[in-house]
């Protein structure tokens, strides 16, 4: 049944989509971490995504590829009197773009958004198919 | 009499799998509206429908013309009338999936998958009117 494999298509799309929404939402949690003691401040991370082929032409899904850092040095704010400084008085934050982040987050949703969308125009067609004949 | 009827149910049967076809399809780019670069596709509807109902001829497939040739194996109905579909906006990641073509795609074909089902539920509610006569 051809209907069907839409479940999967739209599935793994709004899996792929929360996974990029929960990633969006770890980088604007750290948004204001400073570094530890080893002077690592948290870095941003950024999902990948790759089309994924259930079998038959037609049916691509897609699937998360790679999480990656974002490499770009943190902000780095002069504040001797912080208790997170370094030996010259500055603090490291995270490399956290919170705009970045947000703009991601909204396209994030809007896809989910459209990927339910799909699933529910697909099951009312199943449910009409079902009722055929009758 | 009832040959007449069979041939309209099978028309739209065909139509009814090249729809859901086409509907897996759209629902495919869907999906992949944040890939970087995934090429949509689009199916030629008509040809498709065309080369279904007319027979298993194939329109502008390869031939068999020997023996030993390899028949293609076809997942989908209409998959030798799959296109690439065109970007009316390119984009930097080669993403070529026009959102709001897709949507309305989408929205279309569901209708008109609904529309060949009712012509089918209508047809068999004919069959069934002529069966039971002026009895009831």
């Amino acid at each position: 049944m051809s209907l069907m494999n839409i479940f999967h298509v739209a599935g793994s799309a709004v899996s792929a989509q929360s996974q990029r929404l929960n990633v969006v939402a770890s980088n604007l949690a750290n948004a204001d971490t400073v570094a530890g003691p080893d002077g690592q401040a948290f870095r941003a991370r950024q999902v990948t995504f790759a089309t994924h082929l259930f079998g038959a032409t037609g049916n691509a899904g897609v699937r998360v590829s790679t999480v990656s850092e974002d490499p770009t040095p943190g902000r780095r704010v002069h504040d001797p009197r912080h208790p997170g400084a370094d030996a010259e008085g500055y603090v490291t934050f995270s490399n956290v773009n919170a705009v970045a982040e947000m703009v991601n987050m909204i396209s994030a949703s809007r896809s989910y958004q459209n990927n339910v969308e799909v699933m529910n125009t697909t099951r009312q067609m199943l449910t009409r198919t079902l009722q055929m004949g009758q | 009499m009832l040959p007449r009827f069979s041939q309209v149910l099978d028309f739209q049967a065909q139509a009814l799998l090249l729809r859901a076809d086409r509907q897996r399809l759209i629902a495919s780019n869907i999906a992949n509206a944040d890939t970087p670069g995934f090429q949509a596709r689009e199916m030629d509807f008509a040809a498709a429908l065309r080369a279904a109902t007319a027979g298993a001829a194939p329109a502008d497939g390869a031939l068999r013309t020997h023996p030993a040739h390899i028949t293609p194996t076809l997942n989908l109905a209409g998959e030798r009338h799959l296109r690439w579909a065109a970007a009316s906006q390119s984009s930097l990641d080669g993403n070529s999936v026009d959102m709001d073509r897709e949507r309305a795609s989408f929205a279309d074909n569901a209708v008109r998958y609904e529309a060949s089902l009712r012509f089918i539920n209508g047809s068999v509610r004919t069959m069934l009117d002529a069966i039971r006569g002026q009895s009831q």
